[in-house]
């Protein structure tokens, strides 16, 4: 499983990549998303995966009993996830100001702001 | 000794609140400065022809060995009552000079500045403490370069000469700082004692040639002559000033001053030799060109600043002993043409020695000072002049080598050069007719013309004493530079001998050329035509090309488009990373360790590549943000596979939320733009994979390292024992590293604060395109 999850990771950068090097947008903010879960993936499976055993300590006992999954990355990737839905959430509603201003969603279209002013 | 330093930068700063008053009434304060400073230096004369040095100490920043160390032997104080001297008599000068100019007070706050830090550079002990004197010398001689500020030439040539030593000034403390590092001392005086430890190090041809360049570019040699003349654009005063006895000599002294130190190397000695001869015959044939009074003292006074630096490249008893003579005797002669023709310019308003003529007839005694201080520049005997010449060519005839013959003919033909210069600049507008229109030419105010008789007048009587004026300014600045004994005596008469010989026939072939050349526009033009190879159109050219070269980088790197931004950081990322890998080896792969696969995995990871070619593809808007949601599902049922329910309902709330606002806010955006050419989509495409392929290789790169959970079992024992928590994802979150969940928490008000105003906020219509 270890293999199929690096090559989503990978998969997922290079899309990511791909759409960050593209005149639009939106386009940029999906790669933006798309690395985002990537780097998930690759915290993941660095912290070694394991099957069916949750890092939750049995109602009986006060300390595990068994083999349980590493909470540490789990709670980077957690962190992660909200921080990156933040970041997201904010250029979504960046993104429509600034349609709502240039009327474009081309990149091309911001890149000399000075001159415009002038 | 200190505060002969502080009195001038004191007074400077003093000058900015209360110039108003300087510039009105209490202006003839101003010149008692240097006086006093003088007498205080001329006190310390008898004291110091002893042999005697002075020291003083006071921590500055110990920490950094940087302290003000002052020591006064002979070399120092030849210059600091030069610096003073000449002050005085420039400042008296220059009161009158600029009488009624709106910037009076801020030109003798330069002025002031300036003189502090001159007496700062001589008089330091610490090479550091010397630097930043060094430093301030250039920038306040920026300033008055500079002074007439509203013409373009004039700050051109500020700029010039500021970048032109602040380069060297830089170079200048690299050498310092490797010479100290070596020596283990920044104490200049203590350096003497470690002079053979300096000299074999394998450090030494680096040491002084960083030393060098900051000399040379102080004391205007070749090939950095040429912000000198420059220079001449600042008002005379400071010509007469800086680049006459003080400012250019600031080399001149460091290379002195540092003999003892670093000097007696056969390096050394063959390049300050060729260096100086070549700048002293280079610039006195291009003193015979020029037509501009100050353009002709600018190339002597370079010529003359050859001819020392030449001096200390022979190295010799005799060749020292010249320079600490002929340092005096350039310095009162050529500060007081200098004056001359500032006073000439003041009165006719111009300085073209083609027009000029005639002018004794209307101020006898400007002309009496000039014919003076031109004679004695001359060499003729009875001046001072006289003896500093006989003192070159004593010290180039007396080498033992062959090729000794060849340096007495360079310095021949130099100071015949010098002579027509001084005459030219001397006498030339003084004698002849008195062209019609400069009848009316006033005499100036006794201020001007007084001081620079009595530096001419001086220039006559230590030629009477010598042996008097040599014990007590010379003597002793010999010494220094020597590190011994010089067994110097000064004498009037040497009796009939070559050296004689040499100095009549100089003079007659000086006098010869002056009246067979005249320096025209014609000529001066067609020496013009050289300018293409001259080290100035050089420099200017590498400038040049250095800005160009600027521009092309900053066109091309920061071309203003976002993705090419992008597209140049991950291409260098890629490059780091790739070369990193590529050095830790071959990668391997544990199978025994893995996870066994099962088949809704397999599923799950092909819809979630599916989803992603589509991403990839589509042209519409709404596929791609549906694809990224299904791609942020799959992901969570991995989650949800691997033992991690938290994160798989954390990735579950977040992914709906974000497709929500997407399609929210983003409905009625235009289709995508797509008019990219195929060739930059499969550039993309290709540096996108290689970027994927890297951050994977990595991965396994880092699976086949052993893990260590130390800090997850400690998290894992103690989640009950100590937090009372049995999920340890949340104590970990809530309890152990609670703060930073509180700031994370900080963060996310923040943005949602700013979604909120940004959606709540009205466009104006102003705004809108």
């Amino acid at each position: 499983m270890e293999l199929l999850l690096v090559l989503i990771l990978g998969l997922l950068y290079a899309a990511g990549v791909y759409l960050i090097l593209r005149r639009s947008m939106v386009k940029l903010l999906l790669g933006i998303i798309l690395w985002g879960n990537g780097a998930n993936i690759l915290i993941f499976v660095l912290g070694k995966i394991t099957k069916g055993s949750p890092p939750v300590i049995d109602d009986a006992y006060r300390v595990f009993q068994d083999v349980y999954a590493d909470p540490i990355p789990q709670a980077l990737i957690l962190t992660a996830i909200v921080i990156s839905f933040g970041l997201t959430s904010f250029a979504i509603v960046l993104l429509k100001r600034v349609y709502a201003l240039v009327d474009s969603d081309d990149l091309d279209d911001l890149n000399t702001p000075e001159e415009e002013d002038i | 000794m200190l505060f002969t330093v502080l009195t001038g930068l004191i007074t400077s700063s003093l000058l900015v609140p209360f110039g108003k008053i300087i510039k009105t009434k209490w202006s003839i304060l101003l010149p008692f400065i240097p006086v006093i400073l003088f007498l205080f230096y001329l006190w310390h004369v008898p004291v110091v022809a002893n042999g005697t040095t002075i020291t003083q100490h006071l921590s500055w920043v110990p920490s950094l060995g940087v302290n003000f160390d002052f020591r006064l032997d002979g070399l120092s104080l030849l210059f600091a009552l030069l610096i003073t001297g000449i002050g005085t008599a420039i400042f008296f000068y220059g009161r009158s000079y600029l009488k009624g100019h709106i910037y009076f007070d801020r030109f003798f706050g330069y002025l002031l500045l300036f003189m502090s830090a001159m007496l700062g550079v001589v008089l330091a002990n610490n090479i550091l403490t010397l630097f930043v004197f060094w430093e301030l010398t250039s920038i306040s001689s920026f300033f008055l370069i500079g002074f007439n500020n509203d013409s373009k030439a004039s700050r051109n040539s500020a700029l010039t000469a500021l970048s032109i030593t602040g380069i060297g000034g830089f170079f200048l403390l690299a050498g310092l700082v490797l010479a100290g590092n070596i020596a283990d001392t920044f104490i200049i005086s203590e350096m003497f004692a470690q002079h053979d430890k300096i000299t074999n190090h394998s450090l030494y041809p680096l040491v002084i040639g960083l030393i060098f360049i900051g000399a040379f570019t102080k004391s205007a040699q070749f090939p950095f002559h040429f912000w000198l003349p420059g220079a001449m654009k600042a008002p005379t005063p400071v010509s007469a000033y800086l680049h006459s006895a003080t400012m250019v000599k600031a080399g001149i002294y460091l290379l002195a001053r540092l003999t003892p130190a670093l000097g007696n190397t056969e390096l050394w000695n063959t390049t300050l030799m060729v260096v100086g001869g070549f700048t002293m015959i280079f610039a006195a044939i291009h003193s015979l060109f020029r037509t501009d009074l100050k353009g002709i003292l600018a190339y002597s006074t370079v010529s003359a600043l050859g001819i020392l630096t030449f001096l200390l490249g022979l190295g010799t008893t005799d060749a020292l002993i010249a320079m600490s003579v002929f340092i005096l005797v350039h310095a009162l002669y050529k500060a007081t043409l200098f004056m001359v023709t500032g006073i000439i310019d003041h009165q006719t308003h111009t300085r073209d020695v083609t027009k000029l003529q005639g002018l004794r007839k209307v101020m006898m005694p400007v002309f009496i000072a000039a014919l003076l201080a031109a004679l004695s520049s001359a060499g003729l005997p009875l001046t001072y002049g006289f003896i500093g010449k006989d003192l070159i060519y004593e010290a180039t005839l007396n080498l033992k080598e062959n090729w000794a013959i060849w340096l007495t003919a360079l310095a021949v033909l130099t100071n015949i050069g010098l002579v027509t210069a001084g005459f030219r600049a001397g006498i030339t507008p003084f004698t002849g007719k008195l062209p019609e229109g400069y009848q009316d030419v006033k005499m100036p105010y006794r201020a001007m013309w007084v001081p620079p008789m009595i530096l001419a007048v001086l220039g006559i009587v230590f030629g009477l004493f010598p042996g008097v004026v040599g014990d007590y300014f010379n003597y002793q600045t010999a010494n220094a530079i020597a590190g011994t004994d010089t067994d110097m005596h000064l004498k009037l008469w040497h009796g009939f001998n070559t050296v004689l010989t040499l100095s009549v026939a100089t003079l007659a072939a000086g006098a010869a050329l002056y009246f067979a050349h005249n320096p025209t526009e014609e000529k001066l033009l067609s020496l013009a035509r050289f300018d293409v190879v001259s080290s100035q159109h050089i420099f200017r050219q590498i400038g040049r090309s250095i800005e160009k070269g600027a521009g092309w980088y900053t066109n091309t790197i920061h071309n203003g488009y976002l993705r090419s931004y992008h597209l140049k950081i991950i291409l260098f990322a890629e490059l780091l990373l790739g070369y990193k890998l590529w050095l830790s080896g071959p990668i391997q792969i544990d199978y025994a360790n893995l996870t066994p696969l099962s088949w809704y995995e397999v599923g799950i990871v092909a819809i979630l590549i599916g989803a992603l070619y589509i991403i990839v593809t589509t042209k519409s808007r709404l596929t791609s943000v549906v694809s990224t949601s299904v791609i942020g599902y799959c992901i969570c049922l991995l989650f949800v596979f691997y033992s991690a329910p938290d994160l798989a309902m954390t990735q579950f709330t977040i992914d709906t939320l974000t497709t929500v606002l997407f399609v929210l806010v983003l409905y009625k955006l235009p289709p995508f733009i797509n008019f990219v050419r195929q060739g930059i989509l499969i550039r993309d495409a290709i540096v996108a994979l290689g970027f994927g392929i890297i951050i994977s290789l990595i991965a396994l790169r880092v699976l086949y390292e052993p893990n260590t959970t130390a800090i997850s079992d400690f998290y894992g024992e103690n989640a009950y024992l100590l937090a009372k928590g049995k999920n340890v994802v949340n104590v970990i979150l809530v309890d152990f590293r609670g703060m930073d969940t509180m700031f994370e928490t900080v963060v996310l008000s923040i943005a949602a604060l700013g979604v909120y105003s940004l959606i709540k906020l009205r466009l104006k219509s102003s705004e809108k395109e």
